[in-house]
This record gives structure tokens, sequence and C-alpha cells, in this order.
């Protein structure tokens, strides 16, 4: 007897992740003619099936409380039942830990598309400054490349993605290729009131959602619930945007339920496979490649490295500048809110617009002084809301009593509420990092990962400081904040809640000091590129996923050059 | 491709449906209450919220409380306590006792201020129903009505109307 075995094949390229880096990767590659296999550890997405778009919560028997009324006793699902993510804070099966002293939360989607099918399609160009903040203010580190490096590819990012905007000329929020964006809802109208006033500029928010037909996809439909997922795909998600189109092309083998494991290497050091596991049999296989793209997100990466252990690579894979894990950031994080009287019966009207506010204030004192280094940015909610579970909890506790003036209370309160929601710069430091817990293992057996997580002065200066400025702005406009004594380390967000974490596994110019050079290509293996958003060296006060489809698509092209040029 | 316009005629089809299924008539059968502690509730969730039966209330928590022995213990205990506070008053349970007397005990039991170690349970009770027949009221097609909540539509211009700007401006710091 024998068997007959066919050779496995090997593909061109296997992207690891299929979020807005591995998304990118694929369609960039595919559209190039190069054969890639797409691993994504959650199952396949079916949009129409999956995104509850246009629901109404009485269309579920628990409204949206979920089973048993689950979210009365704060066992809700993080943002809510309609939500379109796969996924959450915690994973069955699936644990990460957290350092005696420190606070992180880690948010996964495990699914097609990852968390770009509910994210909140922010969508901000890095300013030059962001990418040379050494030069500037002598802390932290410069990026090995500069805004005239990245600009192009932000042009075809925002080109093919679809983002709104305005043309406006601040040096802290560059002009990009914009749609048009639909105009402020009434409460936005009073706030860009109190923000002239108070020198502060607004302008017209850079979303992710189309606004006339592109590429074959219609134009947003304003139901302003981007986050349950868009059925015509009128927002940007990797998954409908890129993944299924490049599908299309017949160059793309996509692999679901694949939780990659460990990179295998031969011994000139180069990756010859991804070892995952398949979920649906709790089985390990192994794919053979040519390169590896490393898209898992910016912590799964790492974490992918830092368990590929082998001879001269004991501490993990590219790793010889031993900096693999380290600074790890997030966005800085404050929300503040108030009723503004001004709005109270306001005539009723449908205020949805986008799934997003449709102004927001960019970084302002760039070139001011201030007692903390970098900035934020401020991102604005408020008005007349689909009502859901909680919506009038606060008028209840508010008014208590029953019967009609209970209701002509709701009915008064409803769309009066402003909110104001600050994102800053985190400088990194030392005491910020993730490593690999060496006791604990996740259902498949793969070693988890540790985090370590620490604000500094600069990052509380800097929420003392929009606490300042959102209090103004709400003043201004004729609401009122209640003062609460609490301290800054109770106000500022915790770690990872923002899910903006970058910086794991740095791009540089020096091998010693950085895993990957200017082209996110590793310096130890040089058939092994990342491209979520480990690569970036800082955090700016900019949402990071338009920075990710901009580098993914730049590391993209240089990969597709290096195999023609026969480099990799 | 979905278009804004397809997307338009589809979902007028999809809300009557939805309102029709919501408002179905026919005898409602209690899945984690007794009849009486149902009856109780739904009486009670009509005051809270003239309408409520309209929105599915006493139903949205009977169903809850089926799933829920947490939920389920809220409302047993708290119809329960109820109905022994009016007995002790009125010699008449809660769904019995008069109009007037149903108010009079929850005039006591919705305010925080009234709280005492007697009238306790009751104030922490009448929170818990408040706020869920406020839920269930304002997320069924009445509430979303009532409340005067338009969206949830596909539109194909987004547009903001200038009275209401007006409205907003005109009682603001910036007239």
């Amino acid at each position: 007897m024998f068997q007959i075995t066919r050779s496995a094949p090997v593909y061109d390229v296997v992207i690891i992740g299929s979020g807005a880096g591995g998304g990118t990767v694929t369609k960039v590659l595919a559209d190039l003619g190069i054969s890639v296999a797409l691993l994504e550890a959650g199952p396949m997405l079916h949009p129409e099936k999956d995104f509850k778009m246009l629901k109404w919560p009485y269309e579920y028997p628990h409204r949206g409380a979920l089973d048993g009324g689950a979210s009365y006793f704060g066992h809700g699902r993080a943002f809510g039942f309609f939500s379109a993510h796969a996924g959450g804070w915690q994973l069955e099966g699936e644990p990460y830990t957290v350092a005696e002293g420190s606070k992180f939360n880690w948010f996964r989607s495990r699914i097609v598309g990852g968390r770009t099918n509910h994210y909140g399609r922010i969508s901000l160009r890095y300013a030059d400054y962001d990418l040379k903040p050494y030069s500037r203010d002598g802390i932290g580190t410069d990026w090995p490349i500069s805004y005239e490096d990245i600009s192009p590819y932000y042009d075809k990012a925002e080109s093919f993605i679809g983002v709104t905007g305005s043309k406006e000329g601040i040096r802290s929020a560059p002009d990009g290729v914009f749609q048009k964006c639909p105009p402020p809802r009434v409460h936005e109208v009073l706030i860009k009131k109190a923000a002239d006033k108070l020198g502060i500029p607004c302008i017209p928010n850079r979303l992710a959602v189309i606004t006339q037909p592109t590429n074959g996809r219609p134009a947003c439909h304003y139901c302003g619930e981007c986050g349950r997922g868009c059925i015509p795909a009128s927002n940007y998600s990797s998954s409908q945007v890129q993944v299924f189109p490049a599908m299309k092309t017949g160059k793309v083998t996509l692999i679901t339920d694949a939780m990659a494991r460990e990179l295998i290497t031969n011994d000139e050091g180069k990756v010859t496979a991804v070892s995952y596991i398949d979920k649906t049999t709790r089985t390990e296989k192994q794919i053979k490649c040519r390169t590896v793209v490393l898209a898992a997100s910016c912590c799964e990466s790492t974490r992918l490295l830092l368990n590929s252990k082998g001879k001269g690579h004991e501490n993990g894979l590219a790793n010889s500048s031993g900096t693999v894990g380290k600074y790890l950031t997030d966005n800085t994080g404050f929300g503040l809110g108030a009723r503004i009287p001004a709005l109270e019966g306001m005539p009723r009207h449908n205020s949805d617009g986008m799934g997003g506010a449709h102004l927001y204030m960019p970084w302002w004192l760039w070139d001011k002084k201030t007692d903390f280094p970098r900035g934020y940015h401020v991102e604005l909610g408020g008005g007349h809301n689909m009502p859901g579970i909680g919506s009038f909890a606060g008028v209840c506790a508010q008014h208590e009593g029953y019967g009609d003036s209970l209701k002509k209370a709701i009915y008064e309160d409803f769309g009066t509420h402003v909110s104001f929601a600050g994102r800053g710069e985190m400088i990194p430091n030392k005491d910020t990092y993730c490593e690999i817990d060496p006791n604990v293992v996740d259902k498949y057996g793969i070693p988890v990962l540790k985090f370590h997580f620490k604000w500094t002065d600069a990052e509380y200066k800097q929420v003392e400081h929009m606490e300042k400025t959102f209090t103004d702005i709400i003043e201004t406009m004729g609401g009122t904040v209640v003062k609460r004594n609490r301290p800054v380390e109770d106000k500022i967000s915790v770690g990872g809640d923002i899910i903006h974490e970058v910086g794991a596994i740095r791009m540089g110019n020096d091998p010693q000091a950085a895993p990957l050079n200017k082209y996110c290509q590793s310096n130890d293996v040089k058939n092994l590129f990342v491209a979520d958003a480990a690569p970036f060296v800082t955090n700016p006060d900019k949402n990071p996923t338009l920075t990710i489809v901009a580098l993914a698509w730049r590391t993209a092209e240089y990969l597709a050059d290096e195999m023609r040029k026969g480099n990799v | 491709m979905v278009g804004p316009v397809g997307l338009e005629a589809a979902q007028h089809v999809h809300e009557a449906a939805a309102a029709a299924a919501t408002t179905a008539g026919g005898v409602y059968k209690p899945k984690g209450l007794t009849q009486h502690e149902f009856d109780t509730l739904k009486t009670l969730c009509e005051i809270i919220v003239p309408g409520a039966s309209k929105g599915g209330a006493a139903e949205f928590i009977d169903l809850l409380s089926s799933q829920n022995p947490d939920m389920s213990a809220i409302y047993t205990g708290g119809l329960a306590w109820l109905d022994e506070a009016m007995k002790r008053q009125y010699h008449m349970d809660f769904l019995t006792a008069a109009a007037q007397q149903k108010t009079e005990m929850l005039d006591r039991i919705a305010y925080r201020k009234n709280r005492t170690p007697e009238l306790a349970p009751g104030i922490t009770f009448f929170n818990w129903a408040r706020r869920m027949t406020v839920d269930a009221y304002y997320t069924s097609a009445a509430g979303i009505k009532d409340v005067g909540y338009m969206g949830n539509r596909a539109i194909k211009e987004f547009k903001v109307p200038q009275e209401a700007i007006d409205y907003a401006i005109k009682r603001s710091p910036f007239a």
C-alpha cells in the first residue's frame, strides 16, 4: 500500500488577520495579481444575516436587554445588543492576564473584518509633526518616515474607502481626499457656536462613511447606526470593502476559524509556514508561505512573535532588539456630558445622520504652551437617538414619581443631552508593555499575554485639561456641569478602553532599537512584515484605523515590489 | 447592492410586520409570574406609564423573570410586598384596592426621600418597576412614536430643519 500525498500549496503571502491592516494588504496584493491566503481567527461574516441594521428594539422580546435582562445586572454586551462586533472584553476560553497594580482591558473581535465591522469610523490623518515628536519636543522617538512618505497612501486610503470632511488648512488635522459631510445637527450647531466663542476649531467630521456612490457601494442612507454594521457597505469595514471584493479576483484563499499559534522558520531564519489551530476541529495545521504579513492586531501580532521561539530566537521571532511588546500605548480617554436647556422641547425631526458626529474638534493648541506634551481631539455626542434599554434611566432617577408627569419629563428630556469625549496622545513609558504570561495558556494551548500598564503625569494633566475645556464649552452653551470631586486616576480611561492599542512592534531606523524597518519589514526575518498598528512609533491624538490602512497599503506595495525583485 | 430606495420600500413592510407582532391580540399566559402577579404587575405598569400595556411592559418583565431567577425574585418579592402593604393599610390587595388607595401607596414608594426601614423594600421594588416599564414602553412602537423619535429609516439626504435650529438658538445664550 502506498499513500498519495499531494504537496501542500505554498502561498506567496500568508496574511494573519482580516481587520483594517489584513484587509488592506489582501486587497492591494490581490489587485496586483499575487495569490494570498488570509487567516482569520473567527468565523465568516454574513452582513445580511449578522447585522441588525434598521432593526427596532421591539423586534426582540428582550428589547436589547439580553436574555434574562442580563444588562440590568451589569452583564450587558459591550456596545449593546445591536452592535456588529463579534467578541468583547473577554472571550470564552481565551484569557489574558494583567500584572498586579496594573489595569488593562483588551477588546478583541473574532470575525472576518475584525473590529472594523463596528468601529467608530473616525478617520484622521496624522500631522507632519506627529511623526517627528522627538525633533519637536525632545520626548520619545521620531518615526522613520515623514508625512511626505505617508501622505500619498492617505490619499489612496481615503479615495478607496471613502472619508467625509472639508478642506480646513489646519496643521494638526491635515486635509485629505474628502466626500461631503452632512450638515451639523441642532446640538452640533450650538456646540460649534460655543467653540467659536472659545476659539476652538469645530469642523466637519472625518468619518469613513460614503456620501456619494463609491466603487459600487451606495451612498449612506443616514440611519445613524454604523456600529450595527451596514449591509450595503456605505461605511468602511475591511470585510465588505476589501476582503469580499478581493475574493472575487480568485487570488484570495480565506481560511476562517484559524487561530495562528506560531511562525515556523527554517535554518536561514526565514518564515516557511504558519502553524494555526483549526478551531472547528481543534487540530493543529500548517500553511506554507513565501512571505508572511502579521495583521492580527497590535497585541495579537506581538503575542504571535513572542510565542514563536526557536534556536537563535529564544526570546521570540524578530526580536533581536528585545523590544517586542514594549512601547505599547492606548489613547487617553475622558468624557463629560450635560443637559442643555436650550434643546428642551425642540420640534421633533430625524436627527440620525451618519453613525457618529457631523462635527469634531481637532487639537488647537499645537503651537501653544501647555502643561502636558502633545494633544487631544474632541468627539461629540447628542441628538434624538433611537430609544433603547436605559435611555431614560437618568430622567427616572431624577424625576422619580410616575404617570403623566414622568412621561412629560421624559418627552422634555429626550435629545437634550450633549457629550464630549477627548482622545489624546499617551507617551510610551517603561511600565507599559505586554509579555507572555509563563503560567497561563488559552483553550488552544497557546500561551497568553500579560499586560502591564501605567499612565503618567503627561496623561493625567491632559485629562484635567479636557475636563476644563468640556466644562467651558458646556457652560458657554448654557448647560451646567455637575461638579464631582474625584481623583484624576478615576477620570482617565482604563488602559485599553479606547481600543487604540499601538506600538508593540515598532518600526525604526535603528535595528538595535526597533524590530521593523521603515517599511514595516522585520530586520531579522526578511520575509516577515507587520501591517496592523503594532509598528506605530507613537500614538497621536488621532484614531489609528486610517493610518493602519495607509501604512498597510504602503507595506503591501513594498512587499510586492520586493517579491518582483526577488528580494523576499 | 441594496440602495436607499430599495431600503425605503423594504422597511415599511418590515415595520408594519413588527408592529403587528407586538400588538397581536389573544390572551397572554404568564411565563414566569403567577396570573395574579402578572395582573398586578400589568396594572402597576399602566399607572407608572399610562399606555404601558400597548408597549407590552408586563409581558417584557414576565419574560425576563421567566429566564432569570434574580429578576424573578425582584418581581415576585416586590409584588408580594406591595400586596402585604396594601392589606395592612386598606385590607385589600393592590388589584382590588380603589384607584385612590393605589396612588396613595405609590406616592409613598415612588420617591427616595420617603425611605424608612418599613418602606425601603417597596421603594427599591418600585425603582425596578419604573425603570423597566419605561424601558419597555419607550422601546415599543407606541412609545417611540410618543417620545417623537423619527429616525431608524433609510433616507436619501440628511437635512436639519431650520425651525429646529432657530428654536434652539433663540433659547440659547447665542440668541
